[in-house]
C-alpha cells in the first residue's frame, strides 16, 4: 500500500519538524517527507489541507475489557474507538479476567487484536500472580511472549517485601514497572478526594498521602533495586514535587497523568454523579494546576487516556457503590487542544506528550515520523467542531462526564503501520 | 459540586423531594417549621387524624435498621390518613445499584406516591429521586454520611420552640461529626436559619477534613467549646469506632467529650441539651444530664411526628398541584 499525504502541516516533535510538507508511505514505512520519491505512485491520496499530520498517539493505559468483561466493551469496539481518536499504540493493563499473568492470556489478547486488524497492542503483564500481591508472576516467560512492561493496575501490593522482590526480579529481566501509587490502607475504600467536597457530601475520602506515601516507598525501593519505574496516573501536586525531586537526584523515573485530571477537580463534580467517580480521585483545583505545571515543566512526561469503558449498570447506583473509571480515549485530542487554546500547553508539547514521550517511556521505536520508520500517523483538524453524543462516540462505554459537550478538534485519518485504520 | 436545587423543587418552586438541607432557602425551612406547628397543636388533641393524604400510598424503604425514625414516619403518614407500607430491607455490602433500582421499579409498579428512604450509602436518596417515576416524591430519611434532613428539621423545630428564634444563638454539636449525617444537616439548617455561631467539638479523628468550609468553628476542647452556648447537641458514638483506631476507649471519650453535669454548667444557664438518639448513657452523655431539666431529648421524638407530617404533606401537595 502506497499512501501520499500532501498539503498537510507536519508536526513531529521528536524530529523537530513543524512545516507544510508531504508525507509518503510504502509497505508500512515512511519513505519520504517533503517531496515524493522518484516514481512514487500512490494508491491512496490524502489531501491534508488545513490539517495537522503528526505521529499516531500512544496510550499508556487503555482498558479493552476483553477477556472477561465483554459486557462492558470488547477489543473490537475499543480498538475501533482508539483508531477513531488517533491512537496507534495501546498499552493494556493486566486487570483483565483472567489477569494477564500467563503467556496464554497475553497471546489471546494479541490474537484477538490482530483479528480486529489493530496491530500495536502492548499488554502490561501482572507483577504478581492474579494481581494478588503475593507470588511473583513468570516475568521472563511473559517478556518472551511480548509484554511491554509489568504492572499491577489498581490492585494493592500490601506487602513491601513482595514489592521489593518483584522490583528486583523485574530489574533482573530489565522489565519496566508501571506503578500506580496508592497505599490501600490510607485509601480506606474511599471514593473521592479527601477535602471540603467529600466532607460536605459525606463521601469517604482518599487523602493525598495515600498517593505520596506509596510513591515515596517505591522511590526508595528504586534506589535499592535498580528497577526501571514509570509512575502511572498521578493525581496530586505533592506527587509532582516528589517526582521532580527524584528526577533531580538522578533517578531514571518517569510519570504520566490522566487527561481528565488536567481538566477536572473535585469542585467540578455534579452531586453524586457517578461519571466523576475515578481512581485516583479528582483532587483540588491546586492539585489540577500543579499537575498542569508538571506537564509544562516536563516533570510529568506523558498524558494518558486511562480509558475505562463501563456498562450502564456499573455506573447506576449510589456514588460510593458505582465502579470507578471514565471512558475517555475519544476525548483526549480535543481536551489536549483545549489546553492549548487555554494557553496552558504548547501544541508541539501536547502532541509530544501523546506520542514521542510515551514511546520513550516504553522504549519503542514509535511516536515519531522518521524515514524508514513505521508509518503510524494521525491526521487531525484542530478546528472541527463536534459534539460527544450517540452518533459520534465509538467506545462501548458512554461513561464520560463530557457527554454532550462541544469539542474542538477531530481526527480525520489514522494510519497504523502504513494502513488506514480510520477515516472520518 | 452543588446540590441540584431543581431536583428538590417542582416547576412552581414547591417542595417535591426532600433530599438535603443544603441548597434550601430559608423561606422553605421556615414554612416547614410553621406547618409543623399547626400539626403539633392539633396532634395534642384527642382526634389526631387528618384526611390530607387519604388515598395516597407511602412506602418506607429502609435499607438500614431503624426504630424511632421508621416509627415516627409511620405515625406521621398514618395521621395524614395515607396508606403505609414499611419495608426493612437488609442490605449487604455487595448489593449493587441495579438491585436498588429494581426494588424501586417494582414498588413503582404498585402505584405508590412517595418513598421514604434510608440507605447506608451517601447519595442513595438522590439516586432514587433521579430514577423514580415523575409523580413520586422521595424523602431522605438518612443517606450514608451525607444528610438526614428530617431529623435536622425536627431539631430546628425543637430549638425554635425553646428559644423562639435562631438569630443570636450559639449552638455546639459534640461528638462524631465525621460519620454523622445528622450533624451535616444540622449545620446547614442552622446556618440557613441565621444562627449566630455553629461550633463542632470533637477529637481530630472524628472530624471531616476542612470541616470549617461547612460554616462551623472547630473546638477540640469541650470546656472551651461550651462557653456561652445556648444549645448543646450531643451525637451518638458508635461502638465500632473503638475498633477502627479512631478512639482508645469509651471511658476516655467520656472524660474528654462526654456531657456531665459539671460540663453542662459551663454553657449558658438556660442552655438546652439535645440528642438525636439512641443514647449511650455514660459514653457521650451522663444519665443525670439526659434525664435532667435542661434535656429536650424526648420532645425531639414527639416533634418528629409533626415535622415529618409537615414535610410529607408539603411534598405531596406540590405533586397534586402539578397534577392539576
Amino acid at each position: 500500500m502506497r499512501i501520499a499525504i500532501f498539503n498537510g502541516h507536519i508536526i513531529d516533535p521528536a524530529n523537530k519538524l513543524d512545516e507544510l510538507a508531504g508525507l509518503y508511505i510504502e509497505d508500512g514505512k515512511i519513505v519520504a517527507i517533503g517531496d515524493a520519491p522518484a516514481g512514487f505512485e500512490p494508491q491512496t491520496l490524502i489531501d491534508a489541507q488545513g490539517k495537522i499530520v503528526c505521529p499516531g498517539f500512544i496510550d499508556l493505559s487503555t482498558r479493552l475489557r476483553e477477556p472477561g468483561q465483554t459486557h462492558k466493551a470488547t477489543i473490537q469496539s475499543e480498538t475501533h474507538a482508539a483508531a477513531s481518536a488517533g491512537f496507534t499504540c495501546l498499552c493494556i493493563p493486566p486487570d483483565t479476567r483472567p489477569v494477564i499473568d500467563t503467556p496464554e492470556v497475553l497471546e489471546l489478547i494479541k490474537d484477538k487484536a490482530e483479528q480486529c486488524a489493530y496491530k500495536h497492542i502492548y499488554p502490561i503483564a501482572a507483577l504478581t500472580q492474579k494481581l494478588a500481591g503475593k507470588e511473583l508472576s513468570c516475568m521472563y516467560a511473559l517478556k518472551q511472549a511480548g509484554c511491554i512492561a509489568v504492572g499491577h493496575a489498581q490492585a494493592a501490593i500490601q506487602d513491601l517485601l513482595v514489592l521489593r522482590r518483584a522490583m528486583e526480579y523485574a530489574a533482573t529481566h530489565d522489565l519496566l514497572l508501571m506503578y500506580c501509587p496508592q497505599e490501600s490502607a490510607l485509601s480506606n475504600q474511599g471514593c473521592a478526594h479527601e477535602g471540603a467536597m467529600a466532607s460536605r457530601y459525606g463521601l469517604s475520602g482518599i487523602p493525598v498521602a495515600a498517593e505520596t506515601i506509596a510513591l515515596m516507598q517505591c522511590i526508595e525501593l528504586i534506589e535499592q533495586t535498580g528497577c526501571r519505574v514509570h509512575f502511572r496516573g498521578l493525581s496530586s501536586g505533592r506527587a509532582v514535587s516528589l517526582i521532580a525531586k527524584a528526577k533531580q537526584s538522578g533517578l531514571a523515573v518517569t510519570a504520566d497523568v490522566g487527561m481528565h485530571h488536567l481538566h477536572l477537580c473535585d469542585t467540578d463534580m455534579r452531586p453524586f454523579d457517578s461519571h466523576y467517580h475515578v481512581l485516583p480521585p479528582l483532587r483540588s483545583q491546586q492539585d489540577k494546576e500543579a499537575l498542569l505545571a508538571g506537564v509544562q515543566d516536563g516533570i510529568i512526561d506523558a498524558i494518558c487516556s486511562d480509558h475505562q469503558p463501563h456498562d450502564v449498570d456499573a455506573k447506576l447506583g449510589a456514588f460510593p457503590e458505582t465502579e470507578p473509571g471514565m471512558a475517555t480515549i475519544e476525548a483526549v485530542l480535543p481536551l489536549m487542544l483545549r489546553l492549548v487554546e487555554q494557553g496552558n500547553l504548547d501544541l508541539v508539547q501536547g502532541i509530544a506528550s501523546l506520542s514521542e514521550f510515551p514511546a520513550k517511556i516504553l522504549a519503542i521505536n514509535a511516536g515519531h515520523l522518521a524515514i524508514g520508520g513505521i508509518a503510524d500517523v494521525c491526521i487531525f483538524d484542530a478546528h472541527e467542531k463536534w459534539q460527544i453524543n450517540q452518533q459520534t462516540w465509538q467506545s462501548r462505554g458512554q461513561n464520560t462526564p463530557f457527554w454532550q459537550d462541544a469539542m474542538l478538534g477531530r481526527v480525520c485519518f489514522t494510519i497504523q503501520a502504513g494502513k488506514v485504520i480510520y477515516s472520518q | 459540586m452543588f446540590v441540584d436545587k431543581d431536583l428538590q423543587l417542582n416547576s412552581l418552586g414547591k417542595l417535591k423531594h426532600f433530599l438535603s438541607i443544603q441548597g434550601q432557602e430559608q423561606s422553605l425551612l421556615t414554612e416547614i417549621l410553621n406547618t409543623a406547628e399547626s400539626f403539633a397543636d392539633i396532634s395534642a388533641q384527642q382526634v389526631k387524624k387528618f384526611p390530607l393524604l387519604r388515598g395516597k400510598t407511602i412506602v418506607n424503604l429502609f435499607f438500614e435498621n431503624s426504630t424511632r425514625t421508621l416509627a415516627t414516619f409511620e405515625l406521621a403518614a398514618t395521621r395524614l390518613s395515607a396508606d403505609v407500607l414499611s419495608m426493612n430491607i437488609a442490605t449487604s455490602a455487595t448489593s449493587k445499584g441495579e438491585s436498588l433500582l429494581d426494588t424501586i421499579r417494582n414498588l413503582e409498579a404498585m402505584q405508590v406516591d412517595m418513598f421514604v428512604v434510608r440507605h447506608s450509602l451517601s447519595g442513595a436518596a438522590h439516586f432514587i429521586a433521579q430514577h423514580t417515576a415523575p409523580h413520586i416524591s422521595v424523602i431522605n430519611a438518612g443517606d450514608g454520611q451525607h444528610e438526614h434532613p428530617t431529623q435536622a428539621m425536627l431539631d430546628m423545630f425543637t430549638i425554635r420552640r425553646a428559644k423562639q428564634q435562631f438569630s443570636g444563638l450559639r449552638i455546639a454539636i459534640v461528638g462524631d461529626i465525621l460519620h454523622s449525617r445528622v450533624a451535616r444537616s444540622q449545620v446547614h439548617a442552622l446556618n440557613i436559619l441565621g444562627a449566630e455561631e455553629v461550633r463542632v467539638i470533637a477529637p481530630k479523628t472524628l472530624l471531616p477534613v476542612e470541616v470549617e468550609s461547612l460554616g462551623v468553628s472547630v473546638y477540640h476542647d469541650l470546656t472551651a467549646g461550651l462557653k456561652n452556648v445556648d444549645v448543646i447537641i450531643m451525637l451518638r458514638l458508635q461502638k465500632e469506632r473503638m475498633n477502627s483506631a479512631l478512639l482508645p476507649s469509651e471511658s476516655e471519650y467520656f472524660k474528654c467529650f462526654g456531657l456531665s453535669d459539671e460540663k453542662l454548667k459551663i454553657a449558658n444557664k438556660d442552655a438546652i441539651v439535645m440528642h438525636p438518639g439512641p443514647i449511650n448513657r455514660g459514653v457521650e452523655i451522663s444519665s443525670s444530664v439526659a434525664d435532667g431539666p435542661q434535656s429536650v431529648i424526648l420532645q425531639q421524638v414527639t416533634n418528629g411526628i409533626a415535622v415529618r407530617m409537615a414535610i410529607m404533606s408539603m411534598a405531596m401537595q406540590s405533586n397534586n398541584a402539578r397534577a392539576e
